[in-house]
């Protein structure tokens, strides 16, 4: 029963790094940009909420309902702005230039917001769980967020394979050329690809406020465990990040079950040897791979 | 390369490729005499000098070692703190077992070596921002493993042993002059290993790769070494800083500021050249003391301005200088000239 727990905790886990980590590869997908800026704007979009929402007058649990829209628009700006202009000059500056906003970002945090942990309050909620077995608690919260994340993959999916944009942005990832010689505005898709990127990872920030505390340094972590997830699950498959998500998070209760120190050790190490066994990952081409 | 309208054979005789655009009996003489003033540093100058610029050397080392990776063979590792710890560990772990801890500074080198050479493997599997992504996940592997061991202090820390008998002035001098000593071979070291074939084999894979591989280069085997070279001297760097801090702990060894430092540093002062990072570490230090009473904005400030240099002046402030005024303290390419064109601006070729 006690490694029923273990599968199921890890799962629901499992589902919140899918949600983390679609945005991240979309972004790669599409624009192949790796933004190492990606999880301090999950934690940024989680401080808005917190912020904004007493302001607003709305309980924090609607406040993705505002924070998602600001952050696919800015998305949109920033992709326009900084990202095009550094993906006109090379891959190598993108990275540079993520990684610095990065810890511009964490450090701005760190400043005006101290090291204290913050969570994005909805309530008592945050307390009652599902109890179907004897030791198996399933958290409400949890269970939402792994929907939520389902939700979240197959709306994505749909858009990408039947609507018009979809199909836009899936040719100017396939050829930019070629989409461009029959009239798309690659700039304009790569913004609103961006744009969703950046709704889906406020989504995942809020959540994982909800879910935890959160500070200035969460960001980091939570790109670590998205990206483990997307190279687990194979780079370029939307469902298979869910996959290597789940069995991430399952790896890391399992470490965790036989040591707390062992958590983040063992999903690390599931990552490593993915990476040495099928570095393609489960359902992944071999794009991204020397 | 210069265009030349004139015939082929002829504009060939008027070429002169040389290494220095000045006569480099200018560096030679001014390098001697920072080397000497350095070297008497401790001596001469306030104990907060002279620990200030412990702090700059291990900085410098870092970030040569960072642009070798980066502006010479193209890898971008924002993970490189993972040799940096297990320098500072390997370092703790032959000093309790009663080495001096000033011997174990090479063989902290050769450690962290060692364990790179499996690290490729892996590695060297992903690309670009995959392969950068990557190299955290070592460094944080890295760092977890180390924690869990107790004999190394765990993940609270271990205070380094073998440095009690020596007084505290005798201890502050020699860790000087240690890390200035490694500071000296890296870099040195790090213009030899330019000058040198690999060098040149490096300069080929940047300026075509594929141009590069069908001329017989070994690309993959180019990076490895430059990797392992590169995670050496981080291990170097780690070990004379845990002589330097002797409270090793896991999160201050193996800290994601590290490789923030080490990026920014040779992003501002210039990717692909020796100068640029010792030029942007000396920059980034007369911020960090004119600010350290401000809290992080030293690195705030310092990223912005690291973000900036990378998009609007990518080849950081030595390359402007060095295309402006056509000069080199430490050139490792060569500059060609047609004797023609004099008036044109000849064009590093590296």
């Amino acid at each position: 029963m006690i490694w029923v727990n273990v599968i199921i905790q890890g799962i629901l886990v499992g589902g919140f790094y899918a949600l983390f980590a679609c945005g991240l590869s979309l972004m790669f997908g599409v624009l192949k940009v790796i933004n190492l800026a990606h999880g301090d704007m999950a934690v940024v979009a989680a401080y808005v909420a917190v912020l904004l929402s007493p302001h607003l007058h709305i309980a924090m649990l609607w406040s993705f309902l505002v924070v998602v829209p600001i952050f696919g628009l800015l998305g949109y700006v920033l992709q326009r702005t900084l990202i095009q202009r550094s993906i006109d000059r090379d891959p190598f500056t993108t990275l540079l230039v993520t990684f610095g906003l990065s810890v511009v970002i964490e450090n701005l945090l760190l400043e005006l917001y101290t090291a204290n942990g913050r969570t994005v309050d909805i309530g008592s909620i945050i307390a009652q769980s599902w109890h179907p077995g004897s030791i198996v608690y399933i958290s409400y919260v949890s269970l939402v967020v792994l929907a939520i994340a389902v939700l979240v993959l197959a709306i994505l999916q749909l858009f990408l394979s039947k609507s018009r944009t979809g199909r836009l942005i899936r040719a100017v990832a396939d050829d930019r050329e070629a989409a461009q010689l029959s009239g798309a505005n690659y700039k304009h898709i790569f913004g609103i690809a961006a744009a969703i990127a950046f709704a889906t990872v406020a989504l995942a920030g809020i959540a994982y406020g909800m879910m935890t505390q959160f500070a200035p340094t969460s960001g980091g972590v939570n790109l670590l465990f998205a990206f483990e997830a997307v190279v687990i699950g194979g780079i370029g498959s939307l469902w298979g990040t869910l996959v290597g998500g789940i069995a991430l998070g399952v790896a890391q209760q399992f470490g965790a079950h036989l040591n707390p120190q062992y958590q983040v050790l063992a999903g690390n190490l599931l990552f490593l040897a993915v990476l040495a066994v099928r570095p393609q990952g489960l359902f992944g081409k071999k794009t991204a791979l020397a | 390369m210069s265009k030349s309208t004139a015939p082929r054979t002829e504009s060939l005789s008027n070429v002169s490729i040389r290494r220095s655009t000045h006569s480099p009996i200018f560096t030679v003489i001014g390098s001697l005499i920072i080397v000497v003033l350095l070297s008497v540093a401790p001596w001469i100058a306030p104990a907060q000098v002279a620990s200030t610029l412990m702090n700059f050397f291990i900085l410098v080392i870092m970030a040569t070692m960072w642009n070798l990776l980066a502006g010479y063979a193209g890898m971008v590792s924002i993970g490189q703190q993972a040799f940096v710890g297990l320098g500072a560990y390997a370092t703790l772990y032959f000093a309790l077992k009663g080495v001096n801890p000033f011997v174990t500074i090479p063989l902290a080198a050769l450690a962290t070596a060692v364990i790179a050479v499996p690290v490729t493997f892996l590695l060297f599997r992903l690309r670009g921002g995959y392969f950068a992504i990557a190299t955290w996940v070592v460094a944080d592997t890295a760092m977890l493993i180390i924690g869990t061991i107790a004999v190394l202090g765990g993940g609270t820390g271990r205070l380094m042993p073998g440095l009690e008998n020596l007084s505290p002035s005798q201890t502050a001098h020699y860790s000087y002059l240690a890390t200035w000593i490694v500071a000296l071979i890296v870099v040195i070291g790090t213009y030899l290993l330019l000058r040198s074939r690999l060098g040149l084999v490096l300069a080929s894979i940047r300026d075509n790769e594929v141009a590069a591989r069908s001329a017989g280069a070994n690309v993959r085997s180019a990076r490895r070494t430059v990797y392992i070279i590169a995670a050496a001297g981080c291990g170097a760097a780690g070990a004379v800083l845990a002589i330097s801090q002797p409270f090793i702990q896991p999160t201050n060894e193996f800290s994601m500021q590290w490789a923030a430092e080490m990026l920014f540093v040779s992003m501002i002062g210039g990717l692909g050249t020796i100068e640029g990072p010792i030029i942007g570490s000396i920059i980034f230090f007369i911020l960090q003391q004119s600010l350290q009473q401000q809290g992080v904005w030293y690195l705030i400030i310092f990223g912005v301005f690291a973000v900036a240099v990378a998009l609007w002046q990518p080849k950081g402030l030595w390359g402007a200088f060095r295309s402006r005024f056509r000069s080199e303290l430490l050139p490792v390419g060569h500059w060609v000239r047609t004797e023609r064109l004099q008036t044109k601006t000849p064009e590093p070729l590296e």
